[in-house]
């Protein structure tokens, strides 16, 4: 069982959905309150959705100097997977665990809707369920969606296979290339402005959002099959 | 030591798009502003700062500025010292 923890902010509203989307993946999932330091021991880090500090300032701007967000760069430091939802994106981009940075909407207005995004990379722990080219519909609900980096950094993004979602269809926020979700060098962290947790089981509309959830469970098996064999082998060794 | 006043200006970074301050042109141009050319919307900050010198209070304000205040991917900053009384 994966230990995932969900960071709490105060403004975090998708907290709970996210927390239930994790669980119903089979995860162990729970929250973290972001004054804590200390991620008890998990496995994946999740910053949800919301309006962290009632987005004064910039979103995410002041959520991102948290305690716990040192635990979180240094989980990220080591390779961990870290997934930023909506403000959680924010954040990340704000603590600069991934690059850009998210504006307001081109044309001004918040949105809440259906949008839909294409998987440009399975190389990620998040999307490695997904086939690349999958179509997904996620709601986005986001007055600052609009992923801006300069063109360097894009061509680069590009480069290195790091844009992980794009829109298709319309680009709702008018983000650099359509981006909807990247990562950074390392592949572990990742941000997406739509919601997959909102899209996790056909009573809500649809379940393109599940094998985010499902990923991080999966990943684990794979990786708890290889402790085993690893302590096996040192048994019949012994 | 003494108090000065710093007057922190954060302004979207000029290549970006600022919707903002598009809206806010269309809306005088409606008004018949029409001599109005390019607007664009920005932060206005204002911190009471205590420090040795008015070099002192600038340098620590331009450290706020590039930890917190100002976002350096999107915003640029502009600041003004002044001593307070």
């Amino acid at each position: 069982m994966t230990r995932v923890a969900v960071i709490v902010f105060p403004g975090s509203n998708c907290d709970a959905d996210t927390l239930a989307a994790a669980r119903e993946a089979g995860s162990d999932a729970y929250y973290v309150w972001h004054r804590d330091a200390d991620l008890r021991h998990a496995d994946v880090v999740i910053l949800p959705g919301g309006f962290s500090y009632g987005d004064y300032l910039r979103s995410g701007a002041i959520a991102r100097f948290s305690p716990i967000m040192s635990a979180v760069a240094a989980h990220a430091r080591a390779g961990g997977p870290v997934l930023g939802i909506c403000n959680g994106f924010q954040i990340l981009c704000e603590a600069g665990l991934l690059p850009g940075g998210l504006m307001r909407n081109a044309r001004l207005k918040f949105l809440s809707r259906p949008a839909w995004v294409r998987v440009e990379t399975t190389g990620t722990p998040f999307t490695c369920l997904y086939d690349q080219g999958d179509v997904l519909e996620i709601p986005i609900a986001h007055g600052d969606g609009r992923y801006v980096v300069d063109e360097r950094t894009a061509a680069e993004l590009e480069a290195s296979d790091r844009v992980v979602w794009r829109y298709v269809r319309d680009n709702p926020n008018g983000s650099t290339r359509d981006i909807a979700g990247v990562c950074n060098a390392g592949r572990n962290v990742v941000g997406i402005m739509p919601h997959p947790e909102r899209r996790n089981a056909p009573i809500l509309g649809g379940q393109d959002g599940a094998r985010v959830f499902h990923a991080m469970e999966a990943r684990h098996a794979t990786q708890h099959a290889v402790d085993v064999r690893a302590v096996g082998d040192r048994h019949l060794r012994v | 030591m003494s108090r000065y006043r710093v007057q922190v200006r954060v302004m979207p970074r000029a290549a970006l798009l600022d919707p903002q301050g598009q809206a806010v042109e269309h809306a005088l141009h409606a008004l018949g502003f029409g001599e109005v050319g390019r607007v664009r919307v920005g932060k206005h900050l204002v911190l009471e700062v205590t420090a040795a010198t008015h070099e002192e209070a600038m340098a620590q304000a331009r450290t706020m500025c590039d930890r917190l205040l100002a976002n350096p991917v999107t915003e640029d900053y502009e600041l003004a010292v002044e001593t307070t009384r």
